[in-house]
């Protein structure tokens, strides 16, 4: 019983790491239809730029709050930059686009910073605390905290603010938004922003942890779009779910089947869903339009 | 101009191509370059008839690389088979593979799609990287030699091992080209290019659209196979590597960058990104940074790829 | 002889209902329209009639067979093809072989044979090729066969679609607004290559908007409001019933009348 508990425990921890990634992911894909490969960088960049403005002796706060403002230029710079000047390209274009980005971010962080693996300071201290037998440390509540606090702004955004239901305006059918007099560049470039700032508040809480370099991008969005697919691409609630499921089945198949295939299951499930419920566990079908 | 004669054109071009450039080659490592950008070309190619040709995405085909690769480490190791046999192996298993998974994986679309091959092909990667008891795991094995240099050197031909991959390859881009080529205007070839624009108008004249893109997607996992199966071969080992989602995207990037749909682009596409990491040693760190950024231009500034967009402002330009 | 039967052919999306349930037939070599006012549910019931949509209830019958719910690949292999109202052309592709890729079903799939490049590779193209250009002639697009399909007038493309259907060899044509979008001339030029195709012997089912097309070519007339058949019967008979009048001036008033006695 306390086996499984240290298994629900870890796989909650890495899983609210993918859902504050599959958080970010259906930001940018509600806004614009983009799905974005580089968004495992955005949690590297908040976890790198907070090590080294750290190390040249800013305060943990306030380094990482300057790490997450630096990210959202980032997304922002993605936006005007390279998302914004291929409209109306092709999914594939698009694809590469984002890879490119992806790559592109790897590469300056190689270079600006280092190869190495980094970490700093827990915020509550590195006491584990006991749970009915298995343990989980500090840092893992605020990880799962930072995944609650971020989808429940995110939601009461989207559902209480009017700039919220213009995002979603924008979403759902961009030229009726525009008719409306919704901004609609305006809105694209605040969901750049705001996916970059809950990416990089991912990087910043889990580096203490999980540790952070150049290169955790990758496997972070992987997993992160796994939770988004897993959760519909759409509503918040299914980004969180669906991240925090694919963490889950990582742990207990690390756990208890193989912890070398434990990436694996979550690409099993990925497909699974995909084949049985094409519009993910949590989204609505459309119809084609002829 | 009509198929034919952008057929014959590009063929000519490639075969040009591939006799005169050994006179610009200072030394061996040139030909060795040359012979990875064929068979990167090789799989590129495949890709122009999945992505090009039928419009579906594949983040996933250095898996079929993989396998290709993997099946000559393997085949004669434990089945006692030759390698070109342990060639056409991978290529048949690749294939089948293609056959079974295709049907579900390409019922879905865009980034879905793209989220499904890349699944797969991870999913391949970990299964080589995972079982080192069969694969070596991630330190590789050793891969039997294909033996023709031996066999020309009782001939008394003595070449280099970069020199003789450097023609196979070739060759075998050659093949390629004129199969991908010949698929384009032919009766299947057309339902398949017919997918691209519309789904719905394909069905409405009798296309049996799942089947031709479970076809495209065979026939490019194929050709990626038999690339992977020539790295193999020419290298004299494999690392589960060859198999990385990296490299997918690499494939995926070579076919965009030269024009989806072109033949000629696939081999433009995995010059530039083959020779690029070569020319770009110099810069080292640079190289990532780089590779990002001619991503991103390229798509954003050559949306149809280099090929088609040249030709479009040469023909422009023209009186 | 009736061709296509529909009985009772409605659907619902998210308890919505689009079509409530139609019937009508289209007899062996007529030429029937559905007309109706914007949002009447004409398209809605094409994309049923040719297996885009799977229909929430009714039958649909095609020279006496049930084929509710075929995939629409297997209907074109039935005999049935069809146009759309917001064109679908393979813009990838030249002129001519938009209309050879409508030849597949006699083309067959031989996927070896095309990859090697082998002379049946090369015989069916000839032929497709040939049975393509007596189309486009038939449509009067001969001249541009080898241009990019993509550098069409609006006009030409309708006609483009056409020929890709009737490549089909098709019994039954579904024509979703032909003259949608086209000028005076276009109109009556699409108009004359209806008649044209429909004196070949295959039967035409017709959505279309503008009356005075319909008036002139159609046989019978099925008219549809709000996702139901309100009237149907000869053109003329159609054109003076109380329902459809009232249909027409509920909504768009002045554009009918002006379409009916214009």
């Amino acid at each position: 019983m306390s086996e499984f508990l240290q298994f629900l425990f870890s796989g909650i921890t890495v899983g609210s790491v993918y859902a504050l990634v599959a958080l970010g992911f259906i930001l940018i894909f509600n806004a614009s239809g983009v799905v974005n490969f580089a968004q495992g960088e955005f949690v590297m960049l908040g976890g790198m730029i907070t090590y080294f403005t750290y190390s040249a002796g800013v305060p943990l706060a306030a380094a990482a709050v300057f790490a997450i403002l630096v990210t959202c230029l980032a997304g922002v710079a993605l936006n005007k930059l390279a998302i914004g000047p291929a409209r109306g390209a092709s999914v594939v274009s698009l694809i590469i686009i984002t890879i490119g980005a992806s790559i592109f971010l790897r590469g300056l962080a190689q270079v600006v910073f280092d190869k190495q693996l980094h970490r700093f300071p827990s915020i509550s201290g590195d006491d584990p605390i006991s749970i009915g037998g298995a343990t989980i440390l500090p840092q893992s509540l605020w990880i799962i905290g930072g995944a609650l606090g971020a989808f429940l702004a995110l939601y009461l955004f989207f559902s209480h603010t009017l700039t919220g239901k213009a995002v979603l305006a924008t979403a759902n059918n961009k030229l009726a938004a525009q008719l409306v007099g919704i901004g609609t560049n305006n809105m694209m470039t605040l969901s750049f922003a705001l996916s970059a700032a809950v990416g990089a508040l991912g990087g910043v809480l889990m580096t203490p942890v999980t540790l952070t370099s150049y290169d955790v991008g990758l496997t972070l969005a992987l997993k992160g779009f796994a939770g988004a697919i897993l959760g519909g691409m759409g509503s918040p609630f299914g980004a969180l779910a669906g991240g925090l499921l694919v963490g889950l089945i990582e742990a207990m198949t690390a756990g208890y089947i193989s912890s070398e295939y434990k990436d694996a299951v979550a690409f099993i499930v990925i497909l699974l869903v995909l084949f049985v419920m094409p519009n993910g566990l949590f989204g609505r079908s459309a119809l084609e339009r002829v | 101009m009509n198929g034919i004669s952008v057929r014959t054109a590009t063929l000519l071009a490639l075969a040009v191509i591939i006799l005169l450039a050994p006179v610009l080659f200072p030394s061996s490592f040139y030909y060795r370059v040359g012979a990875l950008i064929f068979i990167n070309g090789l799989a590129a190619m495949g890709l122009v008839v999945l992505v090009g040709y039928a419009g579906q995405v594949s983040l996933g085909h250095a898996g079929f690389s993989g396998i290709g690769a993997y099946a000559c480490a393997l085949g004669p190791v434990h089945l006692g088979l030759p390698p070109l046999v342990c060639v056409a192996l991978g290529a048949a298993v690749s294939g089948l593979l293609a056959f079974l998974v295709g049907r579900p994986i390409l019922r879905l679309k865009a980034h879905y799609l793209a989220v499904a091959t890349l699944g797969l092909g991870i999913l391949i990667y970990m299964v080589i990287n995972n079982e080192g008891w069969l694969t070596g795991g991630p330190d590789g094995m050793t891969v039997p030699s294909l033996g023709v240099r031996s066999l020309l050197k009782g001939y008394g031909i003595k070449v280099t091992s970069s020199e003789m991959w450097y023609w196979i390859s070739g060759v075998v881009l050659l093949a390629g080209a004129f199969v991908a080529l010949n698929l384009h205007n032919s009766p299947a070839g057309r339902a398949l290019r017919s997918l691209h624009d519309s789904e719905v108008a394909a069905s409405t004249i009798g296309i049996d659209v799942a089947r031709m893109k479970l076809t495209a997607f065979v026939i490019s996992a194929v050709y990626a196979s038999v690339a992977g199966s020539q790295v193999a071969l020419m290298n004299r080992f494999v690392t589960p590597d060859v198999a990385g989602f990296m490299h997918s995207v690499e494939l995926l990037t070579m076919t965009v960058l030269g024009g989806a749909a072109s033949v000629l682009g696939a081999v433009v596409g995995a010059t530039i990104l083959t020779a690029l990491p070569q020319v770009l040693t110099v810069f080292e760190d640079f190289e990532h940074v780089l590779l990002g950024l001619i991503m991103m231009l390229v798509m954003i500034f050559l949306r149809e790829g280099l090929v088609p967009s040249l030709a479009r402002r040469m023909r422009r330009s023209a009186p | 002889m009736t061709i296509l039967e529909v009985e009772g052919l409605g659907i619902d999306f998210g308890g919505l209902t689009a079509v409530g349930g139609v019937s009508f037939g289209v007899g062996s070599g007529e030429i029937v329209s559905v007309i109706g006012p914007n949002g009447a549910g004409k398209t809605t019931l094409f994309n049923m009639i040719s297996g885009i949509y799977r229909p929430s209830r009714g039958r649909i019958m095609l020279e006496g067979r049930d084929i509710t719910g075929v995939a629409s690949h297997k209907l074109a292999a039935m005999g049935m093809s069809r146009t759309f109202q917001n064109l679908m052309v393979f813009q990838q592709m030249t002129v001519l072989q938009n209309v050879m890729a409508g030849r597949h079903l006699t083309e067959g799939v031989h996927v070896l044979t095309d990859l090697l490049g082998l002379p049946g590779s090369w015989r069916r193209n000839r032929e497709s090729e040939r049975e393509a250009m007596r189309l486009l002639e038939l449509v009067g697009l001969e001249r541009g066969a080898w241009r990019e399909a993509s550098e069409l007038s609006y006009g030409a493309l309708k006609r483009l679609e056409i020929a890709r259907a009737l490549a089909t060899q098709p019994k039954l044509l579904l024509l979703d607004e032909p003259a949608a979008g086209c000028n005076a001339v276009e109109t009556q030029e699409i108009d004359g290559l209806i008649s044209d195709i429909a004196g070949t012997g295959v039967s035409i089912l017709l959505v279309e908007h503008d009356m005075k097309l319909v008036m002139k070519i159609s046989g019978h007339v099925v008219v549809m409001d709000q996702g139901e058949k309100i009237s149907e019967g000869r053109p003329e008979a159609v054109a003076h019933d109380p329902r459809v009048i009232e249909a027409y001036l509920g909504t768009e008033a002045e554009g009918a009348k002006e379409h009916a006695s214009g």
